[in-house]
């Protein structure tokens, strides 16, 4: 462990860390760039998301009376919780402090430290739809938690070790073997993603219609950069599953070393993953419609069952062999 | 300090819980006296079980004495040890708490129809029996204590007793807290049998042979399991917890349960000492349903007691679930994990000592202030009872195993724990632990979906009712012992690798091997297997989390609200979509709140649900939930039991002649037998 402490490294999680937020928006500006061009429309320019962004940030922030002062914390607890879960995900190299602060079962965690509040902020001023939303989210979120635990101990078992570098280096180490486990729990992985980061088919992120929310259902009280940090949460999060399906799942690329070359591949590397990843989620918005609210139950009983095949297939056919 | 002085901090505190219960006799006369002197004598008494745990695990090694009582041939004996001391100190931490909490919450029974006396005098016996049960070293004491613990909160159960309902759970405490006694004093007459004598000491040297030390498991299994309310044997804790005053609740659900668990360690741990898989399989498949159904069951109540009570048949399902673990990993010969897994038990034994009571005390304080325990009349509370509310989220958290509080190091323990099940040479075993950690997963989720509810409609919104709109804050006292609590929680989360070299003399005395491992990379990092297996560092999240929140607060307050053109936050009205402005009645209940899970978990319960429209063109919501036990396990037994009495009654025939007809056969099979 001692190997990942040092100065150059705590500096590189730093840089990483603010990666994170950095180019959070732009996935999400790249997917709906995508999205709209698959739907003949020219869509808002890739940047468009920072440009919200901004301009939630300046505006006032109307809070109301019933509210309390939960309602105001929760937007910074959110947004902390969510970027400290995304911070353990190598993004660009492997080995950094990050990683040894904090395992995968930390990141479920922090992220379900981040979900609850993003709940109880639904239900502080009590209004219907609020409440509506916190129910939905706890169920949705009550069910892809255990997926995603099983999805990730498959691979932590491969690879003996809750460290997502030391995941991702034993990985590497091994070379390219193709393992049914692997693609269970990736399968796994795929679903409980699109059913955390609220996209079609679980929830709709662009949907107007109250009664079929969720994630939006909680924020409809919010404005101004109460908003914006909630909106900027939810697009670190997005952020997060797409790393960690494209450096975990397939790690191929990820930089090894501190040298400003394997910076430089690494980030290229991920930015690629990423954006082919984000154009696939773009097709899938497309072409799926939004299920509804109890169908979701099903899919993600889907993903537990997918991940828990992972894990059985990898204790049972490949631990002793 | 030495063990000597360990040891008679540990009689102190017996002597002070003893000295509570009779200086209530006197509130008859002086209520104020139960205020005054007998809850800060239980208080002293949880402040000095507590040095002598603290210093017991410090120290290490184990001292014995015997007391000049018990029957003339078996002396009692009592020893501290690690294992005594480690629960020592959790008795000690909820008792202290419930010292500083009880003054003001009794100040409220003043002028009610219930006795001060009794509820002074069995708060301090229950007290002295549960310390009494972790200090006996000999089997006879050991059932002595355990039957004042039984029988004192049976009476605080029945406290309130004007109300049927409180009646009859005290009933069923009773009946089954006595059918456990009874599996225990079995299982202990097995390992006596074979065995020279009732003290522990000899118990421990007893060989059994492999059919007798399962038949002495299974007794101490059912027997422990009973009071620990473990899933099928939890009908009567959901029915018994709540209605107990508030702070002996936080007593029974937060520490007697708890001396369950040692009862359990202590004979199949200590006295037995071998065991076979088996064993740990049974007892990780009954720990993986009590945590499912337990958090399930919690979920659809809407009684805020009766919801806590059934989230502690959930942690003492997690708690058995590292007990298990630990028993498949000792049994296959892996001594290190099976001592990782133990502490993660012991670990969360201590967390949930303290959330619980934490949360138990919490509800209290509400009831205290709108005498309302329904959570679908509650709401708001956070405004009108900041504190309470405040420290409430801390346990609300803590429970939830979210970081960086307690119950996230003990369930993350617990999780590193199953991962190494790879190690395991049984495929079976390799696969049947993944399933149990999904289990875990499952129920970790859905206790976070829980206490949403709880806290939000509890906490939350606005008032859903009158009394409950005009609650005040609770005094000091109450609020000091829940903020006790929850400093602890976050202690207890943020730094775990201090409270890792405490728990670790536990494992070394009972299993002969420690987690080394823990701490080797100092105070600021976790490593329970290896660094390269696994790290986690509480002080650094704690640090990360408040840090970067704190300076984003500031960031947008301050810096960028710096020359900003308009008012930086104005208060409105609430938009809800532009519709009518919300009413109270408009949110979420906690019923509606659990109905998408109730609706993917339905069929694990009874759900009657009825929709009548009324004559006044209102509707009318009718929901009940029922325990599908009841059904499968209770009521065939009880019928059972009716119909042997019916059959039995007929000997009851009124005539003289038959019933000495009776005595003489009887006499004659006795001496029958006796030839």
């Amino acid at each position: 462990m001692d190997h990942y402490l040092t100065l150059p490294g705590w500096g590189l999680a730093v840089f990483q860390s603010l990666l994170y937020i950095a180019l959070a928006p732009l996935l999400v500006g790249w997917v709906r760039k995508v999205k709209a061009r698959l739907q003949n429309r020219h869509g808002a320019p890739v940047l468009q998301a920072y440009r919200d962004l901004y301009k939630l940030l300046a505006k006032e922030a109307r809070v109301a009376h019933t509210a309390s002062p939960l309602f105001r914390a929760a937007p910074y607890i959110v947004f902390t919780a969510t970027w400290m879960a995304a911070a353990t995900v190598p993004l660009l190299v492997v080995d950094l402090p990050t990683a040894a602060i904090a395992d995968i079962i930390v990141l479920v965690g922090l992220l379900a430290l981040a979900r609850v509040f993003l709940a109880l902020a639904g239900m502080d001023v009590g209004t219907a739809f609020g409440g509506m939303g916190a129910s939905r989210e706890m169920m949705i979120g009550a069910l892809a938690e255990p997926a995603m635990l099983m999805a990730v101990f498959t691979l932590t078992m491969t690879a003996h070790s809750t460290n997502l570098s030391s995941v991702i280096d034993h990985h590497l180490a091994e070379g390219f073997i193709l393992r049914p486990s692997y693609l269970f729990a990736l399968g796994g992985m795929v679903l409980v993603a699109i059913a955390e980061t609220g996209r079609i088919p679980v929830d709709n992120p662009t949907t107007h219609l109250e009664l079929t929310m969720i994630h939006e259902a909680m924020l409809l009280e919010y404005s101004g950069r109460h908003l914006a940090l909630m909106e900027w949460a939810a697009q670190v999060k997005l952020l997060l599953y797409g790393t960690l399906i494209a450096n975990v799942f397939l790690p191929w690329g990820i930089g090894r070393g501190m040298s400003a070359a394997a910076l430089g591949v690494g980030l290229a590397v991920v930015l690629a993953k990423l954006a082919a990843l984000g154009a696939g989620l773009a097709v899938g918005e497309t072409v799926l419609a939004k299920m509804r609210l109890f169908r979701a139950p099903a899919f993600l009983n889907l993903a537990l069952l997918l991940s828990l095949l992972g894990l059985l297939s990898h204790v049972i056919l490949e631990v002793g062999a | 300090m030495t063990m000597q002085t360990a040891l008679a901090l540990a009689g102190l505190a017996v002597a002070l819980a003893l000295t509570s219960a009779v200086v209530s006799l006197l509130a008859k006369r002086v209520p104020a006296t139960l205020r005054l002197v007998a809850t800060p004598l239980l208080g002293l008494a949880g402040l000095a079980a507590l040095a002598a745990g603290l210093a017991a695990l410090l120290l290490g090694g184990s001292i014995q004495a015997t007391l000049p009582l018990g029957l003339p041939w078996l002396p009692w004996h009592v020893r501290l040890d690690a294992l005594a001391g480690f629960f020592l100190l959790l008795i000690g931490v909820v008792t202290c708490a419930v010292g500083l909490y009880g003054p003001a919450y009794i100040r409220s029974f003043e002028h009610g129809p219930d006795s001060l006396t009794a509820l002074g005098g069995f708060s301090g016996l229950f007290v002295t029996g549960m310390l009494m049960v972790v200090l006996a070293d000999d089997a006879f004491l050991f059932m002595v204590a355990w039957e004042l613990m039984s029988l004192s909160s049976y009476f605080l159960v029945a406290y309130h007793h004007e109300h049927g309902a409180n009646r009859r759970a005290a009933f069923l405490y009773l009946l089954m807290a006595h059918v456990g006694g009874l599996m225990i004093l079995l299982g202990y007459g097995v390992l006596a049998a074979f065995g020279t004598g009732f003290s522990f000491t000899e118990l421990r040297a007893a060989q059994l042979p492999p059919v007798w030390a399962g038949v002495a498991f299974t007794l101490a299994f059912i027997g422990f399991g009973m009071k620990a309310g473990l899933v099928p044997l939890h009908a009567w804790l959901p029915a018994a917890h709540p209605v107990a005053p508030s702070h002996i609740s936080a007593l029974m659900s937060g520490v007697m349960l708890k001396v369950a668990v040692y009862g359990f360690i202590r004979v199949v741990f200590d006295l037995i000492g071998e065991f076979p898989w088996q064993w740990g399989v049974a007892v990780l498949t009954i720990g993986s349903v009590s945590a499912l159904y337990g958090v399930l069951a919690a979920m659809m109540q809407s009684d805020l007691k009766r919801l806590l009570a059934y989230s502690s048949v959930e942690n003492l399902g997690i708690i058995f679930i590292g007990l298990g673990l630990s028993l498949l990993f000792l049994s296959t010969g892996f001594r290190a994990l099976g001592a990782l897994a133990f502490v993660a038990a012991l670990y969360h034994c201590l967390n949930h000592a303290v959330f619980k009571g934490l949360l138990f005390l919490g509800a209290g304080a509400i009831l205290h202030s709108t005498h309302e325990h329904d959570l679908d009349q509650m709401g708001g509370l956070l405004r009108r009872m900041p504190w309470t509310g405040f420290f409430f989220l801390v346990g609300v958290l803590a429970i939830s195993a979210l970081p960086p509080f307690n119950g996230f190091v003990s369930e993350w323990l617990t999780f590193q724990a199953a991962l190494q099940s790879w190690q395991l040479e049984s495929g079976v075993l390799r696969s049947l632990v993944p399933i149990v950690s999904a289990v875990l997963a499952l129920t970790g989720a859905l206790v976070a979906a829980t206490f949403v509810k709880v806290y939000g409609i509890a906490f939350l919104g606005q008032a859903r009712s009158r009394h409950v709109r005009r609650a005040r804050p609770g005094p000091w006292g109450m609020q000091a012992g829940q903020g006790w609590l929850a400093l602890l929680c976050l202690l207890l989360g943020a730094f775990p690798t201090w409270v890792i070299e405490l728990i670790d003399a536990v494992p070394r005395e009972v299993l002969g091997g420690g987690l080394p491992q823990a701490g080797v990379h100092g105070w600021l990092w976790l490593t329970p297997v290896s660094a390269q297996t696994a790290s986690y560092s509480g002080p650094l999240v704690v640090l990360m989390l408040a840090g970067i929140g704190l300076t984003a607060f500031w960031g947008l307050n301050h810096l960028w609200a710096r020359g900003a053109p308009v008012r930086w936050v104005r208060r409105g009205d609430a938009w809800d979509c532009g519709f009518a402005p919300p009413s109270q009645r408009m949110q979420y209940t906690a019923t509606s709140f659990a109905q998408p899970i109730r609706r993917v978990f339905g069929l694990l319960f009874t759900i009657d649900e009825s929709v009548t429209q009324q004559e006044d063109g209102t509707a009318r919501h009718r929901l009940k939930i029922g325990d599908r036990f009841w059904g499968w396990l209770y009521l065939p037994i009880a019928d059972a039991v009716e119909s042997a009495a019916k059959r039995v009654v007929r000997l009851q025939s009124g005539s003289v002649r038959v019933y000495l007809g009776w005595t003489l056969a009887t006499l004659v099979g006795l001496l029958w037998i006796i030839t």
